[in-house]
Order: C-alpha cells, then structure tokens, then sequence
C-alpha cells in the first residue's frame, strides 16, 4: 500500500488539533499566574506582573498544607516501595494458587473510581471510630500507589534473567548477597521510577484524601477550597504552576530511567 | 584422597537463611507475599467490606444516627426520583463522554500507531503520557479558566464574530446555560480532557496490533481507504476501544470534583456521595450510592465481555 508511508491531511490534522486539545490547556494556568486581575479570568489578562509569586510566599496558609503533602507523599511512598516490591518478588519467582486473584487484589485500589476507595476506607473508619489524622491519609494513599511499584518493578524482574541469580550462586553467595550485589543493582532505576510516579501521584491526589483528611489539608485540597471559594485567583495559578512541576519532574525522570525497556514506565495509570 | 562434599561451609545465619529458603520454597514466597497481602486484604477489602455493610444499614429520621441492623431501606431511596436522576444524569454523561473520547483520541492513536517512528514515536507516547499524569486538579482548573465568561474562549468567539453559534449553543434546552463553565457543555468537555489518555494509549496498542499485511489485502481486492477503515481496521481495534472506555466509563461515574467546579448545580453520583456522608452526615445512603457505579461497570463488562471485546485481548 503506498499511501501507507505518507498519513492523509484529514488525519495528520486531527492528530495534530488532538495534542493540541491535550497541551494548550496547562500553558494558560502559565500565563493567568502573572495577570494583574485578581477578582475574574479576564482574557487577555490587562497587564502582567511577577507580585503573585511574591505574595504566594508570603501567604502563611499555603505552607503547612505544602509540608503535610510532602510528608503524606514520601511516608506513603517509603510504604509502597517495600509492598510494592515484594509482591512483585514473589509474583516473579513462583506460581501458586490464587496468582491471578493477587494480581487483581493490587489493581483494584486504582481500577476503581476514587470514590469508591475514599468512601470505603470513610466507612470502616465511621465502624471502627478511628479518628482522622496525618495516618488516615497514607492509608489510603498507601493503598493506591502499591500498584504503581508494583508494575515497575514486576517489568524488571521479568526482564532480569533467572541465569545471572544462579550464576551468583555457584559463586558462593547466599541469598541475601544476591539480593544486595546483583538483583538490587539491576533492580535499581525501577523502583527509582516507580518511587517517583508513586511520590507524584500521591502528591496530588485529591479524591481520596477529601474522605480520609478530616480537618487537615493537603496542598491539592487547598487548591481545591480554593477553586470553590476563590480570595486571590492568581496566587491559585502560583501554586498550580507548583503542583505541576512536583509532579512533571518525576515522571520525566520515571520516563527516562526506564525508556531503554520494553514496559516503559507510566503506560497504565 | 579424602572425598569433601561440594558444597561451602556455613559462614553465618545469613547462610543458614538461605539454605531454608532453598529448601521451603514456600517458606519464602509467604514472607514475600505476606505483607502486601496483609495491608491490601485489611485495609482495602475490609474498607470494601465496610462499605457494603455501611449500604444495607439505615439512618434514623428521628435521631440522625445510624442503625447497624440489615435493611433494604437505603437501596429503596435510591429508586426516589430525586435520587434516580442523579444516577441517571451520571450515567448519561459517563456515555456521552466516552463517545466524545472515542472521536477525538482516535486520529492520535492511529497515527501513532501507523505513521509516527522513532523519535517521533516518542515525542508521541510523552505528549499522551505528560497530560495523563499531570495534576489532575491543574488540568481541572485550566479549564476552569478556558470556560469562564470572561474566558479566552468568550474572547476567541468575539474575536472571530461567531459569539452567535456560541450563545446559541448555550441558549440550548438542557446543556446549555449562563456560561460555558456552569453548563453540562462544560463538565463534557472537561471530562473528556482529563480523561482522553486512557482512551488513546489502549487504542494504539490495538492499532498496532493490526497487521499491515491485513490492510494492504484489503487495498489490494479494492477497498477504497474508508472501506478499508470500516471493516478491517475498526472492527480489529475494537478491543482497545473497549478497553479504554472502560477507563473513561468507570472514571466518569465516579469522579466528582469536575461537575462541581465546572457545570450546573445539579448533582452526580460523586457529588451525591460526598454531600451525604459530609455534612448531611447519611454514611448508609452514601455508600449505596458508592456501590452503585461497582454495579454500573459490572453490567458494562458483561454486556463487553458477551460481544466479545475481551476475545481478540
């Protein structure tokens, strides 16, 4: 078919209007943080400053949700990682009865609706009268961010050949050697990845953490009291354009340590 | 000579360790599996398993508190017409909005599938894979900012002088509305932005699956290019449709921080979960509610499943 090297106008023009719809939406968020109108979305924006940044810095209710995301986030990733990579461990080395219904059992937090998950855990807390606290929100980010190790991980060990193990072994290593000098190594940039897609979507999930924070707000539930009820629209923009870049830049680190295999990271959310 | 076994001598536990590994297998695989195990089967089945208790408990009209006694009496004011719209709009939208998915992700995935090579094919995969794992509340709010009154789109409309297919659009009966922000436009199109990736990326797996030899037969005996789109390849991406609008299916029903920034007042099945079990304080209608979206996608992949989109997978 010769038509087959060249794409017609017709699709080349929808691909191109598709990434189009995909991308332009985020560069405004960009443009609105340095508008000098504060009460509405007025485009074009009357005039552009660089006082928002300033006045977002200053601004002493942004911070403590900001550190309480960075601790959900690194507490509830530090979790998934250990989970994460030993269910993968021994989904690698063995078969056994209930396999399938494993796999499934770590995909289900994150096949669900949000929802679903966030309304469950707020009920077996109403059940069991545990309070909200700092704990309640890693559970359930806990929860949902296993998976995403969990296929990193699972790609690696799935690439990593059995040979080199028993190679390590004739030589006269113990398991826990193994472990330590030759599937850790190799193991390594994977859970890097899957460490940092973890960080990235718990530090801005919002969902969830609406039915497991109680009083506490983390950063996106900040923002989103924010969309609700909004006081100085662009300081809003501000701390989107930070939301952005402390998840953008893990994932293009995810990308790139993981780009070389076959399952790159971040296909399945 | 004396005969010496080929095997080390035990240096420490760590060898020892290793050695009752090696000879219980299972030994091994239970303290791997354990842990995970353990936190996904208490914390989240028993979170589930909660959530279908909480459902057939009841409130109390006098007193406002629940009774923990089996009752069927919160699914029955689900059937309420107050209620049954909620489920009925939501449902409604989530279809609405994986058609909408459908139309626009298809052209990206083809020509990433067919046409994009090498460093293209990259540039491909990062611009679906960038929007799909951005903060979900930026993207959101973006939209929040396109669709405002005073937005860039009221602006563009003015600049272009189409105001009048704009207005009219919003003049209509049920969709329509003040603003493209406060109209079920608005929440279809927002919808459709946040969830369009999870539409594109198992629509170009499937593409790619379909062999080239297949489409040059189809050439070859005649087809003309739609021809050969309509029943070669569509009927062949089939499975990756599927499999997307799963995604965009479940996600819609259960979303609802979308339809309250951007859309009507009216509310969805998300909205209606989180309202009740906050300040209205109803955990047992809440959480019929939350089952209701499990039900929802267990009858969709039925339905899937026996047109058989899960055969080719």
């Amino acid at each position: 078919m010769h038509s087959d090297a060249r794409a017609s106008w017709g699709l080349k023009i929808g691909a191109t209007l598709g990434l189009l719809f995909l991308h332009l939406p985020i560069a405004l968020i960009f443009l609105y943080a340095f508008t000098t109108e504060e009460k509405s979305y007025q485009f074009p924006p009357p005039g552009l400053t660089l006082k928002w940044f300033a006045v977002a810095w200053n601004r002493p209710d942004i911070w403590p949700p900001l550190f309480l995301s960075l601790k959900v986030a690194a507490i509830a990733t530090a979790l998934a990682l250990v989970l994460g990579t030993l269910c993968a461990a021994a989904m690698t080395r063995t078969k056994f009865f209930g396999r399938d219904q494993v796999t499934l059992l770590v995909l289900l937090p994150i096949a669900l609706p949000g929802i679903i998950t966030g309304m469950s855990l707020r009920s077996a807390f109403a059940m069991m009268d545990i309070p909200f606290s700092t704990w309640t929100i890693v559970l359930g980010h806990a929860t949902f961010c296993i998976v995403i190790v969990y296929n990193n991980a699972v790609a690696r060990f799935r690439r990593l050949s059995g040979s080199i193990v028993e190679a390590s072994t004739d030589l006269g290593a113990n398991g826990f050697q193994t472990f330590r000098h030759v599937i850790l190594p190799n193991l390594g940039s994977a859970l890097l990845a899957g460490g940092m897609l973890a960080f990235a979507l718990s530090f801005d999930e919002v969902i969830v953490t609406t039915f497991t924070a109680g009083q506490q707000s983390t950063l996106p539930i900040w923002m989103l009291q924010e969309l609700i009820r909004p006081r100085q629209r662009p300081v809003t923009n501000v701390v989107a354009i930070v939301v952005f870049a402390a998840t953008f830049v893990p994932i293009l680190i995810a990308y790139y340590l993981t780009r070389e295999g076959a399952e790159t990271a971040g296909g399945g959310k | 000579m004396t005969t010496r076994p080929a095997t080390l001598p035990v240096r420490g536990p760590g060898d020892r360790l290793s050695d009752l590994f090696w000879r219980r297998p299972r030994l091994l695989l239970a303290l791997l599996i354990g842990p995970p195990l353990l936190w996904l089967g208490v914390v989240y089945l028993g979170s589930l398993f909660a959530l279908l208790l909480q459902s057939f408990y009841s409130i109390d009209e006098f007193s406002g508190l629940v009774v923990p006694e089996f009752t069927l009496k919160t699914y029955a004011e689900l059937i309420r017409p107050s209620n049954f719209d909620i489920i009925v709009r939501t449902v409604a939208m989530a279809a609405a909005v994986t058609a909408g998915c459908i139309v626009i992700a298809f052209p990206i995935a083809y020509y990433a599938a067919r046409y994009a090579k090498g460093r293209w094919k990259a540039a491909f995969y990062l611009g679906v894979m960038l929007p799909l794992w951005s903060s979900y509340l930026v993207k959101v709010y973006a939209w929040k900012l396109i669709l405002a009154k005073e937005g860039i789109v009221t602006w563009a409309a003015e600049g272009t002088h189409t105001s009048g297919i704009l207005n009219a659009l919003l003049s209509l009966p049920v969709i329509g509305g003040n603003s493209l922000s406060t109209s079920y436009i608005g929440t279809w199109i927002v919808f459709i932005y946040v969830w369009i990736p999870y539409m594109i990326l198992p629509m170009q797996a499937a593409l790619e699956r379909v062999p080239v030899s297949m489409i040059e037969a189809s050439a070859d005996l005649g087809a003309s290019s739609g021809q050969t789109l309509r029943t070669v390849i569509l009927p062949l991406a089939l499975p990756g449709v599927v499999a997307g609008s799963i995604f965009t299916f479940s996600l819609t029903l259960g979303d609802y921080i979308i339809p309250q920034i951007v859309g009507s007042s009216r509310l969805f099945i998300g909205q209606a979960v989180y309202t009740l079990q906050g300040t209205a304080g109803n955990i047992p209608l809440a959480a019929a509610f939350a089952v209701v979206p499990i039900v929802v996608m267990l009858v969709y992949l039925t339905i899937a499943k026996r047109m058989g989109a899960f055969d080719a997978l």
